[in-house]
């Protein structure tokens, strides 16, 4: 028997698993309008591939991964773009998103897909595969799978982590999937421990599911591999990267670091089916496993195009006539969703119809008593108590020395809070604040570089201009104060000019001389010449006045 | 006595000696006060606290000139660092803060003049003459400043509008709602924004 470790903290909340668990995964009807928000994944927006207008067939690429740490976006159906435009997206905010409008054609028509050995294929390969065919993490923090595979260059990987542990309330997806398809899960595995070489791989289950541990088992036995599934004791938030990696490795990974700095890689059983199916039969990522359970008539899990409206999906979970509100995620850590037309995201691995029977409104909050039963229920041993206080008077630097940066917001502090104190409220409201100055200060630092660059620069060309004036003034007075010599020159030269100057005087008389060509003429043709003479050298003069006073008519006369 | 006096006299000469050396040796160039003031200010350039520049204004309130509430970018939480850096009292703002903005150009209108590019203090413009401008929208500090050049009046300001990437969780404030014996306060702070949802038949 496997030492298990205990992280600290936790609750036990009721876990309600119940409602869904029974049932098998359904595959859910195509909806009549998808919109797939074109960033869904930790790290850069996907950029947009496809225009209004234009077909696309199933699982095409609608957004290709932009940076290394993003990752792309596919069509879930065949049908036509609508537009790319900005829709409501599946967030707390309530704010639009870049998102494809896809309308259905009804044929679900397949792109070619390409079907791969992964034991056949280099590492750069199947990183680049599970990019661009869209692999996250879809237990819900949808960070790009592909970079999460390339392990630590200092440190050797010893263990790769398996996340089934599912500890939300209400939640069955990975449940499901680990009793339904723990072939493809367990052939995902063996393509990241390919990738990452670990010494063990250990998945990590929550013991109250031993129907998916034993198919684990089972499937992991059919494939021949060495993959130990060990069964977790059931405790929020046993699911945590972090928490499951100190129960199954005793490792605990410090602040600030990440844990394969530890040698340690932990992903979701649902990424490793997902990576299997990208890259042995080219499917990218579009749809996913969701629990539908709350308030309805029908919880179940499943799988659900990516896009999929909220609206879409509420006759597949028939919800009671009292339910007013659906979270996405669980009721620990979940948020509400915002509208109807919130899209199913590779992120949403439930949703739950809330009613103020299943989730009665808070009490009003009181003041903090300092129990301390906050700082013994978190799990990451921080003092949620002092944090609340900090948050509460926007002391975001204490805040941060007290680590607000460790808490994951699991929700643990405020389940026991005795004072019914909603503390991660407090502390998402603390880190979004601190994100938003770090924001502005860098903002703030690149302008004021930017000023300063702008006025060294102006500084520098008028330095320049003055020094070029300076050169230009310190020429001419060299030349206004000759030397001898140059004086002589400069003599010689005027000399020469003036000699030039009358030869070319005498010349032009010579040939007034000669153009009169009066040599042989009589005296009253003279006279005649003459008069002519005088009158053609006055009317030029006339003729300036004239176009003096009116100008343009007379240009317009002149000109042809 | 003679000894004592000549004792005491001999301390003061080597402290002096020390103190003279280290004051050149140890020299703070720049007044270290006016660092700390421009880190608070919001590096905009504005020019609305009627000096040319963060720097100046620091400068200013260094120097015990300036006021701290002159600065309209930096809000009323501006003031308020200030005031605490400097030990003053916290002030009203004595002009009224605008949220953030962003300059926007015509470019219909444009006719490559220059002029703004000329204004703007953060060089977020770019362009030729006699080609069209544009603002950089991620580097525009949003000060005004190229407005008065512009010569067709083709340059107004937008307020920055929220995105997901840059949207905050807001300071959990409970609403206060009458009392009503199915609905009281259904306002969760679990799930703070209180968009209500059409009801599910």
């Amino acid at each position: 028997m496997r030492q298990l470790f205990r992280f600290k903290g936790g609750v036990e909340p009721a876990t309600h698993k119940e409602l869904s668990a029974q049932a098998p995964i359904a595959a859910a009807p195509l909806p009549a309008i998808l919109v797939v928000p074109l960033h869904q994944s930790i790290g850069g927006p996907a950029r947009p591939l496809v225009r209004a207008g234009e077909r696309v067939k199933k699982g095409q690429r609608i957004g290709a991964a932009d940076k290394w740490v993003s990752s792309a976006v596919h069509a879930p159906t065949s049908g036509t773009v609508l537009a790319v435009e900005e829709r409501v997206a599946a967030h707390p905010s309530g704010l639009p998103t870049l998102s494809a409008v896809i309308e259905p054609d009804g044929e679900d028509a397949w792109i070619e897909r390409a079907p791969l050995d992964p034991a056949a294929l280099s590492p750069e390969r199947v990183r680049e595969i599970l990019r661009d065919a869209g692999v996250v993490g879809l237990g819900g923090a949808v960070f790009p799978s592909h970079v999460k595979t390339e392990a630590a260059r200092a440190t050797p990987m010893e263990e790769l982590v398996i996340n089934g542990a599912e500890c939300e309330p209400f939640m069955t997806c990975d449940d499901r999937l680990m009793r339904e398809r723990a072939g493809d899960i367990a052939r995902g595995v063996a393509i990241f421990r390919d990738l990452l070489r670990p010494r063990r791989v250990l998945i990590g289950v929550e013991d109250n599911k031993p129907e998916a541990i034993s198919a684990l088992r089972a499937a992991i036995g059919a494939i021949g591999e060495d993959f130990a599934v060990v069964p977790v004791p059931t405790r929020y938030p046993a699911g945590g990267a972090k928490q499951l990696i100190r129960a199954l490795t005793g490792k605990e990974v410090p602040a600030n670091r990440r844990s394969p700095e530890m040698g340690v890689q932990c992903f979701n059983v649902g990424t490793a089916r997902a990576a299997f199916r990208a890259v042995a039969f080219g499917e990218p990522v579009i749809s996913r496993v969701v629990t539908l359970t709350g308030n309805v008539e029908a919880p179940r899990n499943w799988e659900i195009r990516l896009g999929t409206p909220l609206r879409e999906i509420l006759p597949l979970m028939r919800p009671k006539a009292d339910t007013d509100r659906y979270l996405m995620g669980g009721p620990m850590m979940g948020f509400e969703l915002p509208s109807l037309d919130a899209p199913v995201i590779k992120a949403t691995n439930c949703v739950i119809a809330g009613s103020p029977a299943l989730f009665p409104p808070p009490a009003p909050e009181m003041p903090c008593i300092r129990c301390g039963s906050c700082a013994q229920a978190c799990p990451h041993e921080l003092q949620p108590f002092e944090l609340y206080w900090f948050a509460r008077a926007r002391n975001f630097g204490k805040a941060q020395e007290y680590q607000l940066f460790d808490c994951i917001e699991c929700g643990c502090c405020a389940y026991v809070c005795p004072s019914r104190i909603p503390l991660v409220q407090y502390f998402r409201f603390a880190k979004s604040e601190i994100w938003s100055r770090e924001r502005d200060k860098k903002a703030a630092d690149a302008a004021k570089a930017r000023f300063e660059r702008r006025n060294a620069r102006e500084e520098r060309d008028r330095i320049e201009k003055a020094e070029r004036l300076a050169r230009a003034a310190a020429a001419k007075a060299a030349a206004g104060a000759p030397t001898d010599a140059e004086a002589d020159a400069e003599a010689a030269k005027k000399a020469a000019i003036a000699a030039a100057m009358e030869r070319a005087q005498a010349q032009r008389e010579k040939e007034n001389a000669r153009s009169k060509n009066t040599g042989d003429m009589i005296g009253a043709r003279e006279k005649e010449i003459a008069e002519t003479e005088e009158r053609q050298a006055a009317l030029p003069a006339r003729r300036e006045t004239a176009s003096g006073v009116k100008t343009p008519d007379m240009q317009k006369e002149q000109e042809p | 006595m003679l000894a004592a006096i000549l004792i005491m006299a001999l301390g003061a000469v080597i402290l002096g000696a020390a103190l003279g050396y280290a004051s050149i040796r140890f020299r703070v160039e720049g007044n270290p006060l006016v660092e700390k003031i421009e880190a608070i200010l919001p590096q905009t350039q504005c020019g609305q606290c009627g000096y040319p520049g963060c720097k100046p204004y620091a400068e200013a309130i260094a120097e015990g000139e300036a006021d701290i509430n002159r600065c309209p970018p930096g809000g009323q939480e501006g003031v308020a660092k200030l005031a605490d850096l400097l030990g003053r009292e916290i002030q009203p703002l004595d002009v009224e803060a605008r949220p953030p903005q962003v300059a926007l150009i015509d470019e219909r209108f444009c006719i490559g003049c220059t002029l703004c590019i000329q204004a703007c203090p953060v060089e977020a413009i770019v362009g030729a003459a006699k080609q069209m401008h544009t603002v950089v929208g991620a580097l525009c500090t949003g000060c005004e400043l190229c407005m008065k050049p512009c010569p067709v009046e083709c340059i107004r300001m937008e307020p920055i509008r929220e995105k997901i990437d840059t949207w905050k969780w807001k300071y959990p404030v409970f609403a206060l709602r009458p009392a009503s014996p199915a609905n009281s306060p259904a306002n969760s702070p679990a799930n703070s924004p209180a968009a209500s949802l059409e009801r599910a038949a």
